[in-house]
């Protein structure tokens, strides 16, 4: 395990690499709630960066050294979870 | 190397938000914006965390995604799930777009300005010196809870204002969609897990990242989605109990405001021993304050019988009760 | 040697990630592309976990990791439920 909290920085520049990866993975996945037909594929924007920001997170919380951020985290799921029972939930009397 | 990846990073970060940003904006399908509007609040969160700021990651994810987001949804709840902007007329939409580029382009000026600027005394080292007489460990919650307190009484007294304006407008509508089985069993963890960490983030306020507004905001996501899981059942609100929670955050605040002003001849300047202390029961009466502010403005308004003013309507409470 | 199966697990992790997103994008339908985005991602986010855990000195916060993903396990379970029945609504009100 690591001291104290200094990384090397092969284990920076793996960990940078795996990050923009991941960004670049969850616009692959926007894409899909941008052009998506139906509603529903917007709403899968939701869910996507829920999951993916999570781990998004994670990772920065290794690199930038703020264990601040695996709350960040939770709260980031948890909203996410609600964010989307709203959306698909909510809607009025006459429908 | 790693300078170069973190640039990659970062550009892709603000290219992603700036095409969110536009694409909410200039959508005319009133869902779509909204979709978007929470996915763009989730990644000013994640852009926030980046910035190693995570108390604004926090708020931003609580706030501005989720409550924000379930508030426009209550907004829009009575159009169809395809409903369209109308159009404005080219010439409103042409003022606004040179409106925005001026303010843009000013913004812009100001942070370059800002970043060439010689260097001053910074704000954060001065804070960071009076840390040890604020009671708390976190900065940002010293400079919001203890030098800035009036600011943040103000803050209070904002949102209060906002929820009186949406009582006054409007009854509680009642109506949601039908929930599904699942979402109830869901609901049966989530909202004990929302409240706990809502808790949590209140007390981690004083050495960490949190505070009284996310932990507010976390609250009233729990009352919300328990809302939304069991819309049918009919709620009998205790009103009189609802307007005292809901003033009890400006009034815990002046309160102490008005017995350091007594004691130290200073409208809410903290006797150092007792900052920490103070700042607690300040922030756990905002919380609940907020708490209940947010949540009654998504239901909509009024629960009934909030004229009369007291408990509720006999009435509903006999043909209240469970489905 | 820890630090590299951290890597490994994270890179990994991306692998699953990548998937998802790929078939989000390439797949016919709406259900089929939750499918997708439920379960690739979670496996993706279980990895990344795996070696964020591996990597983060305080044990503290490795128990919050591991809290964090199983609440992401189950609540991304329930969207894409509610998002899938919220579809299959639209569908057959249309």
């Amino acid at each position: 395990m690591m001291s104290g909290g200094t990384l090397t920085s092969i284990l920076t520049i793996a960990l940078l690499i795996a990050l923009n990866l991941l960004l670049l993975s969850l616009l692959i996945g926007l894409f899909r709630a941008w052009l998506g037909p139906s509603v529903a594929d917007r709403f899968s924007a939701i869910l996507l960066m829920g999951t993916g920001g999570v781990a998004m997170l994670f990772i920065l919380a290794i690199l930038l050294q703020v264990s601040a951020l695996y709350d960040v985290a939770l709260v980031l799921a948890l909203l996410a979870v609600v964010g989307t029972v709203a959306l698909t939930q909510s809607e009025s009397n006459h429908d | 190397m790693i300078e170069l990846l973190w640039s990659i990073f970062d550009i892709t970060l603000v290219l992603l938000l700036l095409a969110l940003a536009w694409n909410t904006c200039s959508t005319r399908d009133v869902m779509r914006a909204v979709t978007l509007f929470i996915a763009m609040g989730l990644l000013l969160a994640i852009i926030w965390a980046r910035l190693k700021a995570p108390d604004l990651a926090l708020a931003e994810a609580v706030i501005g995604a989720g409550i924000s987001g379930a508030l426009l949804l209550s907004a829009i709840r009575d159009y169809p799930s395809t409903a369209m902007v109308s159009q404005r007329s080219t010439l409103i939409e042409g003022i606004i777009n040179i409106l925005t580029l001026a303010l843009t382009i000013l913004m812009s000026w100001a942070v370059w300005h800002g970043l060439n600027m010689s260097d001053g005394v910074r704000l954060s080292e001065q804070v960071i010196s009076q840390l040890p007489v604020s009671g708390v460990s976190n900065p940002v919650t010293a400079v919001l809870l203890n030098f800035r307190a009036y600011d943040t009484l103000l803050e209070l007294a904002v949102v209060l204002t906002a929820v009186l304006t949406v009582l006054t407008l409007n009854e509680k509508r009642a109506g949601y969609k039908v929930s599904s089985p699942l979402l109830q069993g869901m609901t049966r963890w989530l909202v004990p897990l929302l409240v706990v960490t809502s808790g949590y983030l209140l007390w981690v306020g004083a050495h960490a990242p949190g505070g009284a507004f996310q932990a507010g905001a976390m609250l009233a996501a729990a009352m919300i989605l328990l809302q939304l899981a069991y819309p049918s059942r009919r709620q009998e609100f205790n009103n009189y109990l609802l307007k005292i929670l809901l003033v009890i955050g400006i009034f815990t605040f002046v309160l102490v405001g008005l017995w350091m002003m007594s004691l130290n001849d200073d409208f809410l300047g903290f006797t150092p021993a007792w900052a920490g202390s103070l700042i607690l029961i300040i922030e756990t009466a905002a919380t609940v304050s907020i708490a209940t502010a947010l949540t009654l403005a998504y239901l909509g308004g009024r629960p009934k019988g909030w004229e009369a003013g007291n408990h509720t309507d006999s009435k509903i409470a006999e043909n209240g009760g469970a489905e | 040697m820890i630090d590299t199966l951290a890597i490994l697990a994270i890179f990994s992790g991306l692998f699953f990630f990548f998937s998802g997103s790929i078939g989000l994008l390439r797949l016919p339908d709406l259900f089929s592309r939750l499918h997708a985005l439920a379960k690739a991602d979670n496996v993706g986010l279980a990895l990344v976990a795996l070696g964020v855990i591996m990597l983060e000195p305080d044990p503290l916060n490795d128990i919050k990791i591991a809290v964090i993903w199983l609440l992401v396990m189950a609540a991304s379970a329930i969207s894409s439920h509610l998002v899938a029945r919220h579809a299959l609504r639209e569908i057959r009100d249309d």
